[in-house]
């Protein structure tokens, strides 16, 4: 028995040494960026950082595109511990806990302007990110972070519908009742977080999704129990296989992700409902008590490079704040309609703003309400 | 032995990693954010009797069927013969050592409209069925995870009946079925206790085969700690609350089925 | 004893072993597909095998997965063990109480004990990562050691104990010298359960690991919420194979100690 638990813990180890082995040999850079020195300074001291993202949501180097983290780390000899989460309000959970430090973290809107309040997020030093100024000053300077003190836009984009046209009548898909149509029972699905799922019945019901009424709110939660019977599934980044796949016929998802699903299945389609949209961006911060504020900074203007932003885009098909990036992208990504969408396409977009706190604790609760309920 | 010396160091490990991190769930569970004593956490509880009773009965339905499809098996595991049995017991434990969550994902892709078994049927013309998702394929999760918990404590009380006394039994003019009911069945109640605990508890408590075979539709009382601790819906002292719930709710369960010696609990280890 | 398997319990067995190992067999098949598909194969590829070789978020993940494992499975060992002797000389009602106190992380429901010992490191301020993942590793394998050596304990015959004293051996190599060979057995098989309850473990790590170090377990978690991908697969197959391996390994060793102890008995006939 001895011998063979040696055996066993040699033959464990051996498989973790081998697999680490087996790690890329150190090639060169092949990223190029605005000033080298700038990241070469940080070489060789040992330094690591925590990043902590949506899944989904970097290029990673599969099928030849760039692979971001890599890149960052070959360059500046900083170590990337690059994690993910699937929602604004898994992160907000996982930071509230306070233990855990990360140094760079991707929320959205409604959730910076949520953690600024709440002293979540640490102020930039926008001198250490020289890259900012690639972005277009269209979306910054917003009312989640005014004087943009905490954040660095990443990407932004709207939320529409995405179908297969194989399954769903076309007719349909210009409002949010399709996610409520019997005809698609069992084939729809949806957003499993409530700022989403929220955000969609208000718009149904002709609400302003940052309603602080109570009674609007809870109706709006009460459709979405009224939905639960013909939903499929509630899912964040689950969706990409199941629209795919053809699993499911229709779903409320990220314009940017519609565009990715769409280049592998070229039956499905996106739209815009009549109603309204929720226009989003996605920001990168710098949480409170983080450990490496200033190589948070360096990863931050690595990620505004323009070729890194172009690499980034063109993975994960979302819409570039980064002007340089934008310009540099294909004619067709840069023409699509679901990323760069014409103005009357986007009839009435609607901004996510943070709640007060009696609401985002209403939001909470009705949220697990809607979860629990037996959906007759 | 002059050893209590050597107890220390557990007692106060047993103290910090034990009995505080439980005291802190029940302080949590009776305060609110600010820190103030009170029972309303405990009372929003009963908001989501739906769940608790919804996880119960998938959870009795799991070990049922457990407890079915494991009691032959582990019957005829131990009259078989001794040089094959050990190959056959680690046959099947074989699947439990892989990691649970890769084998709820490959039921994921077995069950899916689109997946194996729906393009089976489709080739004799049968459904497409739906399968994923539903309350069903949740049972079927907790049933193929916790399968070998049952197995394995029926398995090695049955090996401890004696074949003689069986064969007494026939000799004296038992037929099967009285053999089954008079020898069997009541030397192996143990184990079938065991074995229902083994099964149960996990099963009415799990949180990531309700996700990711039941699409999150299918709440539990493992999803609604999660999503109150690190899901969608933060609220810890709620999130505590609903585990003292769950822990008494397992105690009272366990002491229903009898409390189990510390024998027993050492068999099942095996 | 020869006894007879009739049909039908081979059937029935037959039946049972379809079941557990269908799933795990067509996630092993399609490891090999050349594309995405979990339905439909395309054509042989080893592709994801070299991918899933270099990925390194799953290669570290696998490094972390493997020192936890092993630091807090000899920590558990070590402190179980000395726990079970100390036990063992307790009074009886402080015996009982004691395990009783020592049964709770084994029936407990393991959400709870996650959610427990997430608290209780919030408390301390700790940081969650390396350190909190092997403390938690650790309170919820010492049970299985303290389960494994108790019998072992009961089982020894105290006077030998007590002779190696009269003998002139001071406590302490009486101890290692006597109550150690002993209990081996049992102190292995508590070490053997901590190792793999620590490689498996998915929900307590869930609530306790923080920034930096995921564990394989968590990691699947978060590739299982994702895109379809057949690393996945290929890190099944590998797994399955290397559990084969060990049990195989394991039930060998077992076989031949026995003939080994068959043929002893022989010869002292």
């Amino acid at each position: 028995m001895k011998k063979l638990t040696a055996v066993l813990l040699v033959l464990c180890m051996a498989f973790g040494l081998f697999a680490t082995g087996c790690q890329k040999e150190n090639e060169n850079v092949t990223v190029k960026v605005e000033d080298e020195s700038y990241y070469s300074q940080y070489k060789d001291k040992g330094y690591e950082i925590n990043v902590y993202n949506w899944g989904e949501y970097i290029s990673t180097g599969a099928d030849d595109t760039m692979d971001v983290i890599g890149e960052f780390e070959k360059l500046s000899g900083i170590k990337v511990n690059y994690t993910n989460f699937a929602t604004n309000e898994e992160l907000y959970a996982k930071l509230r806990t306070g233990a855990v430090s990360y140094d760079v973290i991707i929320p959205s809107d409604y959730m910076i302007g949520r953690m600024a309040k709440e002293g979540m997020l640490e102020p930039l030093n926008l001198e250490n990110i020289p890259n900012y100024k690639f972005i277009d000053p269209q979306f910054t300077s917003k009312s989640y972070d005014p004087d943009n003190t905490y954040s660095v836009p990443y990407t932004w984009g709207t939320v529409g519908i995405i179908y297969n046209k194989t399954m769903v009548d076309e007719a349909d898909v210009d409002t949010w009742d399709i996610l409520w149509n019997e005809k698609y029972a069992g084939n729809i699905l949806m957003f499993s977080n409530s700022r989403d799922a929220f955000g969609i019945a208000l718009m149904k019901l002709g609400y302003n999704v940052n309603t602080e009424d109570e009674g609007e709110i809870k109706l709006a939660a009460e459709e979405l129990k009224k939905q639960k019977p013909v939903i499929q599934a509630y899912v964040m980044d689950e969706i990409f296989d199941k629209m795919e796949s053809g699993e499911a016929a229709v779903a409320p998802y990220y314009a940017g992700d519609a565009i990715t699903m769409i280049a592998e299945a070229p039956d499905l389609a996106f739209s815009v409902p009549k109603e309204g949209t929720n226009l989003f961006i996605d920001a990168m911060c710098i949480p409170k008590g983080a450990k490496n504020k200033e190589l948070a900074e360096v990863f931050i203007n690595f990620m505004c490079e323009t070729e890194v932003a172009k690499a980034n885009i063109e993975t994960i098909g979302y819409s570039t704040p980064q002007v340089k990036a934008l310009e540099a992208l294909d004619e067709d990504l840069r023409n699509n309609p679901i990323a760069y969408p014409p103005e009357d396409v986007i009839q009435n977009p609607q901004v996510f703003e943070n709640l007060s706190d009696a609401t985002n604790k209403l939001y909470d609760k009705l949220w697990t309400e809607i979860l629990a309920s037996s959906g007759h | 032995m002059k050893s209590k010396v050597a107890f220390l160091p557990y007692g106060i490990w047993m103290l910090l990693f034990t009995i505080v991190p439980l005291g802190l769930v029940a302080y949590f569970g009776l305060t609110d954010e600010a820190g103030h004593w009170t029972m309303s956490n405990l009372i929003r509880v009963s908001d989501y009797a739906y769940v608790f009773i919804k996880s119960i009965w998938l959870a009795v339905v799991a070990t049922v069927i457990c407890l079915i499809i494991a009691y032959p098996l582990a019957y005829i595991l131990s009259r078989i013969s001794e040089n094959r049995q050990r190959m056959m017991v680690m046959i099947v434990m074989l699947p439990m050592w892989m990691n649970f969550l890769l084998r709820t994902y490959a039921w994921m892709t077995l069950l899916e409209g689109t997946g194996i078994i729906n393009s089976l049927l489709k080739i004799i013309g049968i459904g497409p069925l739906n399968m994923i998702n539903t309350a069903g394929a949740v049972v079927l999760g907790m049933v193929y995870n916790y399968l070998p918990f049952m197995i394995l404590p029926l398995y090695s009380i049955m090996t401890k009946i004696d074949g003689s006394v069986i064969e007494a039994a026939q000799d004296l003019g038992s037929n099967n079925w009285q053999v089954f009911s008079k020898i069997v069945l009541p030397l192996s109640v143990p184990g079938i206790t065991t074995g229902i605990i083994m099964v149960f508890v996990p099963a009415v408590s799990t949180f990531i085969i309700s996700r990711m075979l039941g699409g999150n539709t299918t709440m539990l009382i493992g999803d609604l700690i999660e999503l109150q601790f690190l899901g969608n819906a933060y609220n810890p002292n709620l999130g505590a609350a609903i585990s003292m719930v769950l822990m008494v709710l397992i105690l009272i369960c366990m002491t229903f089925l009898n409390k189990m010696d510390s024998e027993e609990m050492e068999g099942m280890l095996i | 004893m020869k006894r007879k398997t009739s049909g039908l319990s081979k059937f029935y067995m037959g039946l049972v072993l379809f079941f557990l190992y269908m799933p795990i067999f067509v996630l092993i098949f399609y490891s090999f597909n050349e594309s995405k598909s979990r339905s439909n194969f395309t054509g042989f590829s080893l592709k994801w095998y070299l991918q899933l070789f270099q990925n390194d978020q799953l290669l570290s993940a696998l490094m972390n997965t493997l020192i936890i494992a092993v630091v807090s499975s000899v920590a558990a060992t070590i402190l179980g063990t000395m726990a079970a002797v100390g036990i063992f000389s307790l009074k009886k009602w402080a015996r009982s109480l004691v395990m009783n106190v020592t049964y709770l992380p084994i029936i407990n429901p393991e959400i709870v004990i996650g959610v427990s010992l997430m608290l209780l490191f919030l408390l301390f301020k700790m940081e969650f990562g390396m350190l909190t993942l092997i403390l938690a590793h650790i309170s919820f394998s010492v049970p299985y050691v303290i389960l494994n050596v108790l019998p072992k304990l009961r089982q020894m015959d105290i006077h030998l104990y007590e002779a190696a004293q009269d003998l002139g051996c001071s406590p302490i190599s009486s101890f290692f010298k006597v109550v150690v060979p002993e209990i081996m057995p049992g102190v292995l098989s508590g070490f053997m359960m901590a190792f793999t309850y620590s490689l498996d473990d998915f929900i307590i790590s869930y609530f306790t690991s923080g920034a930096k170090t995921q564990t394989l377990p968590i990691y699947i978690y978060s590739m299982a919420r994702k895109k379809v991908n057949p690393q996945i697969n290929a890190l099944s197959t590998i797994i399955f194979v290397i559990v084969l391996v060990i049990l195989l390994l394991i039930n060998w060793n077992d076989s031949r100690k026995e003939k080994q102890l068959k043929l002893k008995r022989r010869e002292q006939i």
